[in-house]
C-alpha cells in the first residue's frame, strides 16, 4: 500500500476569476482495498453546483458559495468567513476517473475515486510442491 | 456598539485574538466544553452573530450533522449549541488525511441581551445552522409617550 497516496496540495495561491475569499475545506481520506474515499465538509454550498476535475493524477474540488448576508452586515462576533471552497490534490494512486463518483449531502461531500484493476492489492498464493 | 467585520480576512491569529477581546467586551466570556477530539479546536462550532431590527442572528456551520444531532438551547442571554458529529467510518480502512472533527460538543454564548425563548427559531440546511433569536419584551426599546398639556 503506498503511502501519503495524496500528497500535499499544490502550493501557491489559488488564483480565481471572481473576487472574494476561498476557503479550503477540511477533509478525510481513507484508503479502502478498492477505492480511495475523501470527504470534504462544505457547508452551504448545492451539490448540482460543485465542480470536481480529475486530469493528470490531479484532483480539484471547487464548491461555490452565495454570500448568506449582505456584505455591509455589522457582525456581533464573526468567528469565520464565508465563501467558495477550493481545494486541490495530487493522487499517485492510480484512479480510474471514468468511476469517480460523488454525493453531496448535509454540506459534506463524498467523493468515491475508484482504483484502477492494476492498482488493486492481489493476495498471491505460494504454492508448496 | 462596535461593528466586526471579515472582509478581507485578516490571519487566523489575529482574528483570535480580536475575538478574544470581542468575547471579552461583548459576550461576557464564552464557556466551552469539548471532549474527546473536538477539544483540539479551540472553540466548536465557529460562531456568526449579527443584529436585525430587534432580532439576533446566529449561524454555524455544522457540516456532516442532521437536524436530530443539534440540541439548541436558550435561558435568558445564553444560547448553547450541542451536538455530535459521527465519527467516520474506520473498518479496516486506512487514513491518508483525518482533519475532520467528530464527537460531541457544546458550545455557549452569552448574548448581548435576553431573547424570547419561546420564539428562537432555528434550521439546519446543508451543514448551515441559522438561529433566529428575537430580542425579549424586557430588552426593547420602550418608547415613552411624552404627553402635552
Amino acid at each position: 500500500m503506498t503511502e501519503a497516496t495524496l500528497q500535499k496540495e499544490a502550493h501557491g495561491d489559488v488564483e480565481t476569476t471572481r473576487t472574494g475569499q476561498v476557503y479550503r475545506p477540511n477533509v478525510d481520506i481513507l484508503e479502502r482495498p478498492d477505492e480511495l474515499l475523501l470527504a470534504a465538509d462544505m457547508p452551504g454550498t448545492r451539490g448540482e453546483a460543485i465542480d470536481i476535475h480529475f486530469e493528470d493524477g490531479e484532483l480539484t474540488i471547487r464548491g461555490p458559495v452565495a454570500a448568506r448576508q449582505p456584505a455591509d452586515t455589522n457582525y456581533l462576533l464573526s468567528e469565520y468567513g464565508v465563501g467558495d471552497f477550493y481545494r486541490t490534490f495530487r493522487v499517485s494512486e492510480q484512479i480510474d476517473a471514468s468511476r469517480i463518483a460523488a454525493e453531496y449531502a448535509d454540506g459534506v461531500l463524498t467523493l468515491h475515486l475508484p482504483k484502477v484493476e492494476a492498482a488493486k492489492p492481489r493476495k498471491i498464493t505460494v504454492h508448496s510442491k | 456598539m462596535t461593528a466586526w467585520r471579515t472582509n478581507g480576512l485578516p490571519s487566523v491569529n489575529q482574528l483570535r485574538t480580536e475575538m478574544d477581546r470581542l468575547v471579552g467586551d461583548f459576550f461576557g466570556g464564552v464557556s466551552t466544553a469539548m471532549p474527546r477530539t473536538f477539544a483540539s479546536i479551540r472553540a466548536f462550532p465557529a460562531v456568526n452573530v449579527w443584529e436585525k431590527g430587534n432580532e439576533l442572528f446566529a449561524e454555524a456551520e455544522l457540516a456532516g450533522l442532521k437536524t436530530e444531532d443539534v440540541d439548541i438551547s436558550v435561558t435568558g442571554n445564553e444560547l448553547t449549541i450541542r451536538g455530535r458529529r459521527p465519527e467516520a467510518a474506520a473498518d479496516e480502512a486506512l487514513f491518508h488525511r483525518r482533519e475532520r472533527g467528530a464527537g460531541e460538543f457544546s458550545r455557549t454564548l452569552r448574548l448581548p441581551y435576553e431573547v424570547d425563548g419561546q420564539h428562537v427559531e432555528a434550521t439546519l440546511r446543508d451543514g448551515v445552522l441559522s438561529i433566529r433569536l428575537p430580542k425579549a419584551a424586557s430588552a426593547r426599546p420602550r418608547k415613552i409617550h411624552v404627553a402635552a398639556k
